[in-house]
């Protein structure tokens, strides 16, 4: 291995909170060489970006404080630096981009003004720095570089943001950029071509590149080695394919254990009768067309899967269907009946029959509530369900039924985890013992292990209550794993529809293929593969 | 921007309507308007004569009719004190009133912009304490009482600055430090605020990692995004400058249009009043305007 | 970067009572605010009923008397009027026409304001345009004025007085409100309420009025102040609160020809305004603060290392 270029030892960092005192990182030691892509791979809460932003000198003390360690970049210690010396260092030798580009782009000045100001705090004379700029642009893939730098970053697209951001950090060729999850909120077909651009540039300028990230599948497409943490202790280090192929700890087995896409395929869809039938279904936004004519149904005891990239319109069916949202026109017939033309005391019943859990259970659980209001307030809405004497009883039974206790029901939401608040969301949702739940993204905002305990669940809660799901997401290894079948959308539009082994194995439109071949496999060998597939199709 | 002025201008139109209205029915409906325009003593003969004139002794709605013509052309009648135009009268003091607001409100803005945004840098720091002590006692401060202590140190006391009038700069000093204090202490705080939120903002981390000076992530990458909940309120508080003016115009003899109205309202100068509030109302709606304007400059993501 | 949430360790969910009390000895101004707007609270209730009588009695010896001279009894400790009165009583028993005037028109105008806030921001119909429409009108003058000309119009009494000051409030809460119902009324706990069929009356009242109520209370504990001061300076310029009645703006006021002379007159009255007034604020400052879940945290350090 070459003589490596950044290094951190024994890194300590403590945080001070509320709660007292919390060890974000205890004793992390990684190492990053010339040329080299290392990843950090951790669950939210893991401190896996901690160290990175110590690199940066981002941590804000108080209240975090670097309690040991030391960061040594070409033989000096960075934490003995100056501010000053330290702000020399940064953007110029070594350089980060983050997640969520909007939000890191200052949105009241240029985009061009924001890489020239790069350029020109570290000495680039204000000229060179301007011609330097449209370069760069030009460089990352902006169309029209002199046009657009002059444009501010809310008119740009979500990928394209990320670009302007990597265009920014790489403006004084550093030796080393960090990465912090910088495709976690872009859809898989940006993703694969932020993850190639970043490949490409490392390339051709020799820099170490070290990427934090939640995702096996971004370890497996981009990294050399990959360092595993998990509460706030790295737990296993190695080459990416190693680690993947033969994992020591128990911790690293139980994730890649848990990485969707490698389960059984659903292969015996029930042939049950459709209990709902959508007709042509349009929704429009003023002069935007949200849904385009949408016609699908949805079997008695089957999961349906809703796949699609943001702006597909997948949301908009849910939220349509559930009356959260009128439509413009079209039907949508359940028993007989059309949901979209029902008097206001119909809906009311009707509600009780389709229900939904949402993707983010922090905020869709009332947060002044308690579990037990949570879930009763079910049978305080629709009273025939329940009556009063029983709630206690059948909360605690619900409780157990999602795999909670029924000593949590009189605890608030902040008191659980991520996992748990989706149980208690999914508890509220069976309390009107409905026939369909529409799961909307309903565990894309959960960490890979506890996304595979939430399926689970599902799965289970389908058999013993005779559910129907209609399941809304963008991951496709996790819809391949639980669906029945799969409609894909795109564009307010269904592109493609079938059971799940069809659409994932035999894909007949050319954009669900380019889904699936953008969608990143957690094996390190399978990416390598199909990365040498996708450059000989393109030298062909 | 064009289409977005015309908009502005009808809703703000309508609100002058509503005022124009509201301020008719309360003074004809809550007793004789005779008794708004003519001294308390006024004999029967004289309040009769007047009816007469002014049309007062026709039905609600054509003396409706000519109140909003009247209006509308900006005739307010004469002063019935000072034998003039009303509107004359009215904005001669408006520009009195004009200058001090203007000159107050820059000095606010600079002050509270600059120590507002260092409190906001660190947090608990030297100009945290000093600003979070002036803006507490600023906003807590009645400006009237302010005022006559300032009267009975400064000027009886130390014998340093005038009372009253308008002659010479030193008689500006004392209005404007009154005038100053409470906009000052609310404005401070409302830039620390949004200051601290934009300081901790994604973008400033991002200009850190650039290796931007903190004096650059202060006032280049923070200041413009933490400005724009400020502008709003210091809209507000130079349209509540007059309020303070009313106090200060007053104890300081100061010939603006706060304490025209209150003369006015002294004397039962009804035409006054009524030209004093359209000419405010007036002015509140260009500045409203400007507010607007300077918003789209600072933002942007908002195009009219 | 996401900090760690993870751990569903069980808090210990204390009396509500004494929590509210030790984030309140966490800051210490706020504490002291608090204890002197109890004692202003006990001086404007049982102050008119029990001093009523020595705050009009006149005593021509006791005139312009200077304060701390205990000679003439406790009363008279920060001194006599200009009609030989006891200021210390005068002062007492003016706190209950303040508190009275200020509290009248702070609920009213929350009451109102919040009240037509949660209509426009909550129903989709016309209301919703025209309901802010109302604020811009009364916004667009300055409080002050509108004040001074309504109560040139109307005759000052006690209740005019609270009704107008409520009208110049009523937009502050008004777009409070409707900009935080317009916020929580997407958020995806309101839509589940949806879902299941929840009617408007239960989710205004269980789901969107505990997230709001925090935020208006800080407001109008704030806006508390904010009217006093407004009252005060009504009552200085002679178009508030008429003698006989007494508030401590107009007892500024009173003292004013007598500034050269004495002081204390306007002296004390202005002092109490700005005691209270300041109070006030710190007041909201802390509940700004602790109502916050976000930043309570603050708070909690601070009560932890104090104790």
């Amino acid at each position: 291995m070459a003589e490596p270029l950044l290094e951190v030892r024994n890194l300590s960092v403590t945080f001070h909170t509320a709660r007292g005192p919390v060890e974000a990182v205890r004793n992390v030691s990684w190492q990053v060489a010339p040329g080299e892509v290392l990843a950090i791979l951790g669950e939210s809460g893991s401190g896996k970006s901690v160290s990175a932003s110590a690199v940066m000198d981002l941590i804000d003390c108080p209240p975090g404080e670097i309690t040991s360690g030391e960061i040594i970049y070409r033989g000096r210690d960075l934490l003995k630096l100056s501010a000053d010396e330290r702000r020399e260092i940064n953007g110029k030798r070594i350089a980060m981009i983050f997640q969520d580009p909007l939000s890191h782009l200052n949105p009241v000045y240029t985009v061009g003004w924001q890489i020239e100001e790069a350029l020109t705090t570290h000495g680039t004379p204000k000229d060179k720095a301007r011609v330097e700029t449209i370069s760069l642009l030009d460089k990352v893939g902006i169309p029209n570089p002199e046009a657009s730098a002059r444009k501010y970053p809310h008119q740009f697209s979500g990928g394209q943001r990320q670009r302007l951001m990597i265009a920014m950090a790489l403006a004084l060729r550093p030796d080393v950029l960090i990465a912090d999850e910088p495709t976690t909120a872009l859809d898989v077909t940006v993703q694969a071509q932020i993850l190639a651009l970043l490949e490409q540039l490392q390339h051709e300028t020799g820099m170490a590149l070290l990427i934090i990230t939640h995702d096996l599948g971004v370890v497996a497409e981009i990294a050399d080695r990959v360092v595993v943490m998990n509460a706030g202790e790295i737990v296993e280090q190695g080459t990416a394919a190693e680690v993947y192929a033969n994992p020591q700890h128990p911790y690293t087995k139980r994730l890649i254990g848990a990485a969707p896409g490698k389960g059984a395929i659903h292969d015996d869809p029930p042939t049950t009768e459709p209990i709902l039938l959508l007709q042509n279904v349009c929704k429009k936004y003023g002069e935007f067309e949200a849904l385009k004519g949408c016609s699908f149904e949805l079997c008695e005891g089957e999961t349906l899967a809703i796949v699609g990239e943001s702006g597909s319109g997948k949301s908009t069916t849910a939220r349509v269907l559930l009356r959260l949202e009128e439509p413009t026109s079209g039907r949508a017939m359940y028993h007989g009946r059309d949901l979209f033309a029902l008097t206001p005391r119909e809906l009311f019943e009707m509600r009780r029959d389709i229900q939904m859990v949402f993707q983010d259970p922090t905020q869709s659980l009332n947060p002044r509530m308690t579990v037990y209001q949570i879930i009763s307030e079910a049978w305080a809405i629709h009273p025939e369900i329940l009556p009063k004497a029983r709630w206690r009883e059948r909360v605690a039974e619900l409780l157990g039924q999602v795999g909670l206790k029924p000593e949590h029901a009189h605890r608030y939401p902040h008191q659980f985890s991520g996992g748990q608040r989706q149980r208690i969301a999914i508890a509220r949702a069976l309390a009107l013992e409905p026939r369909v739940i529409v799961c909307d993204e309903a565990v894309s905002a959960l960490d890979v292990q506890v996304q595979a305990q939430v399926i689970e669940l599902l799965d289970k809660l389908k058999d013993e209550f005779g559910l129907s799901y209609i399941f809304i997401a963008h991951d496709l290894p996790v819809v391949r794993d639980f669906a029945d079948r799969v409609i894909v959308m795109q564009k307010g539009q269904i592109v493609e529809q079938g059971p799940v082994r069809d659409i994932f194995e035999n894909p007949r439109e050319t954009y669900t293929r380019n889904l699936l071949a953008a969608s990143l496999d957690p094996d390190p060998e399978v990416q390598a593969r199909r990365r040498a597939e996708r450059l000989s199709k393109e030298v062909a | 921007m064009k289409k977005f002025l015309f908009k502005r201008a009808i809703s703000s139109a309508i609100s002058l309507l509503l005022l124009i209205v509201a301020v008719f029915f309360l003074s004809r409906l809550t007793g004789d308007p005779t008794d708004l325009y003519l001294p308390v003593d006024a004999s029967q003969e004289a309040r009769d004569n007047f009816r007469a004139i002014n049309g007062l002794d026709q039905p609600l709605i054509v003396q409706f009719g000519r109140y909003v013509w009247d209006v509308l052309h900006l005739d307010f009648g004469d002063s019935i004190r000072r034998a003039r135009p009303a509107l004359e009268v009215v904005i001669e003091a408006f520009a009195w009133t004009l200058q001090l607001a203007l000159i107050t409100m820059f000095l606010v803005s600079l002050a509270a912009i600059i120590l507002g945004s260092l409190a906001a840098f660190k947090v608990g720091g030297f100009f945290d304490r000093i600003a979070t002590f002036f803006s507490l006692i600023g906003a807590a401060a009645p400006d009237f009482w302010v005022a006559i202590v300032a009267i009975v140190i400064f000027s009886l006391g130390l014998g340093w600055l005038p009372t009253s009038g308008t002659g010479t700069p030193l008689h500006w000093i004392l209005p404007i430090a009154v005038l100053f204090i409470r906009p000052f202490g609310l404005i401070l705080q409302v830039v620390r605020g949004s200051m601290i939120n934009a300081l901790s903002s994604a973008y400033v981390k991002t200009a850190r990692a650039k290796g931007v000076t903190p004096k650059k992530q202060v006032f280049v990458h923070a200041l413009r995004n933490g400005m724009l909940p400020v502008i709003t309120v210091i809209g507000d508080q130079a349209a509540g400058m007059l309020n303070g003016a009313v106090i200060v115009e007053t104890i300081f003899g100061f010939p603006g249009v706060g304490k025209l109205m209150i003369d006015s309202i002294l004397q039962r100068d009804f035409s006054v009043i009524l030209a004093a509030i359209m000419v405010t109302a007036i002015a509140i709606f260009l500045m409203n305007i400007l507010i607007d304007l300077a918003y789209a400059a600072l933002d942007p993501r908002i195009r009219y | 970067m996401t900090q760690a949430t993870e751990s569903a360790a069980p808090e210990k969910e204390r009396s509500g009572f004494r929590t509210w009390l030790s984030l309140l000895w966490a800051d210490k101004l706020a504490f002291f605010a608090a204890v002197f707007l109890l004692i202003v609270l006990l001086c404007a209730i049982l102050g008119p009923w029990l001093l009523d009588g020595v705050a009009t009695k006149q005593n021509l010896r006791g005139r312009n008397a200077p304060p701390f001279d205990l000679s003439r009894g406790f009363m008279m400790i920060l001194g006599g009027d200009q009609l030989g009165r006891p200021l210390l009583a005068r002062l007492i028993v003016a706190a209950g026409n303040t508190m009275a005037v200020a509290a009248g028109a702070v609920m009213l105008a929350m009451l109102i304001g919040s009240t037509l806030g949660l209509i426009a921001g909550y129903s989709r119909g016309r209301m919703a345009e025209l309901i802010p429409r109302l604020a811009d009108v009364i916004m667009s003058f300055p409080s002050l004025l509108l004040a001074v000309i309504v109560l040139y119009m109307l005759d000052p009494s006690v209740g005019n007085i609270i009704l107008v000051l409520a009208i110049t409030r009523i937009p502050v809460y008004l777009r409070t409100t409707r900009a935080e119902v317009l916020e929580v009324r997407e958020r995806m706990f309101v839509q589940a309420a949806t879902v299941m069929g929840a009617p408007t009356r239960r989710i205004i009242f269980r789901h969107i009025l505990p997230m709001i109520l925090p935020t208006i209370l800080t407001i109008a504990t704030l806006d508390f102040s904010f009217v006093m001061l407004a009252e005060s300076s009504l009552s200085f310029l002679g178009i508030g609160i008429q003698p006989p009645e007494i508030t401590w703006g107009l007892m500024v006021s009173q003292g004013r020809p007598y500034l050269t002379s004495a002081w204390w007159l306007s002296f004390w009255p202005g002092l109490a305004i700005i005691l209270t007034t300041l109070s006030l604020n710190l007041l909201s400052n802390w509940m700004r603060v602790a109502l916050d879940p976000t930043q309570r945290w603050r708070l909690e350090i601070g009560a932890r290392k104090h104790g």
